[in-house]
């Protein structure tokens, strides 16, 4: 009986089969394409998501970290002397010394030993800098990297940096302002409290290049003369150009100018950018 | 996809909204903390030594 009942029902869908097949079929395909063009819709917002993250993101984190770098370091606090006239207390102005300055020891990886400041670039925090220059442990979280094996601050040879220029606090984003002559103070922490260490050591701009990334001649002991034995007290900054790309290098070349104990005072250069 | 979503989410449409929300903020999170960050090492820039 339930046979009899079923049987007309069945040869009826029979009949419609391939209509409902179709129409069922382009529901199908038109909800895949549906799904596509969605996906491909975000795609392109998670894309732009990555663009807000490493246009602006890192530099939030990477200004906060360094910043926090540069406040946890342990060294000397630069003396101030108060007036005999009463007023407030006023940094006292170190005297420059051009004799051999102490040179500390290199440090273990991503030890952060220094802290840098250009007074050309007005508002930019002083940036730490710390041993080695590969991205993971030293460039992304910590700003500046001393290329290991180069010279340390004050030594004769190349004490050779590298920062980003974009992205991650970009502590060289304006690297392209500096002129020759301007100074780029280096100031060395209390680490072990061995020779080098709490000293200022001012360095002056002489040259500025531009090269392709493989020329590891600019940071040789005397720069672009690789083989060629130092006599004088070298600082190179490394940095990508163009902006955005890594296509070539902006390199900037420095000479020792002079050096000083902090405990003597803080450089000249510094007060007159602070004022 | 989306459409699917939005008719599987509970309650009325405001809190439907709300929900949503909550999850574009979960997914944009979880990129900016880990997906952005294991992304960044491939990009063509951002070299600032010389060598290699």
């Amino acid at each position: 009986m339930s046979e009899d009942q079923a049987a007309p029902e069945r040869t009826s869908r029979r009949g419609r089969r391939p209509r409902r097949e179709q129409s069922r079929a382009s529901r199908i395909a038109y909800g895949v394409i549906g799904v596509v063009g969605e996906l491909l819709i975000t795609v392109g917002v998670l894309l732009f998501g990555f663009l807000v993250w490493q246009l602006w993101w890192t530099d939030v984190q990477g200004n906060r970290a360094q910043a926090q770098v540069v406040q946890e370091l342990v060294r000397e606090p630069a003396p101030s002397a108060t007036p005999s006239d009463g007023g407030t207390a006023k940094p006292v102005v170190a005297k420059p010394r051009h004799d051999d300055p102490p040179v500390m020891k290199e440090p273990k990886h991503a030890v952060t030993f220094a802290t840098m400041r250009v007074p050309r670039w007005k508002g930019e925090p002083e940036r730490p800098i710390s041993e080695g220059t590969d991205r993971p442990t030293v460039l992304d979280p910590k700003g500046v990297g001393h290329y290991e094996g180069t010279a340390m601050p004050g030594d004769v040879g190349n004490f050779a940096v590298a920062g980003h220029r974009t992205t991650f606090a970009k502590p060289f984003n304006r690297i392209a302002e500096l002129k020759k002559g301007d100074a780029v103070v280096v100031r060395t922490a209390t680490l072990d409290g061995g020779p080098g260490t709490d000293t200022w050591y001012v360095y002056k701009v002489v040259s500025t290049q531009i090269v392709a990334p493989t020329d590891v001649g600019v940071i040789a002991p005397v720069p672009n003369e690789p083989g060629t034995s130092p006599t004088e007290r070298y600082m190179t900054m490394t940095t990508c150009h163009p902006m955005f790309s890594a296509r070539e290098r902006y390199i900037v070349h420095l000479k020792l100018d002079y050096w000083a104990p902090v405990s003597d005072g803080t450089p000249a250069e510094l007060l007159k950018a602070a004022s | 996809m989306y459409g699917w979503l939005w008719r599987h989410l509970p309650g009325p449409t405001t809190v439907r909204v709300l929900i949503s929300l909550a999850l574009v903020v979960a997914v944009l999170a979880a990129c900016f903390t880990w997906v952005y960050p294991a992304l960044a090492p491939h990009m063509p820039f951002n070299d600032t030594t010389v060598g290699d």
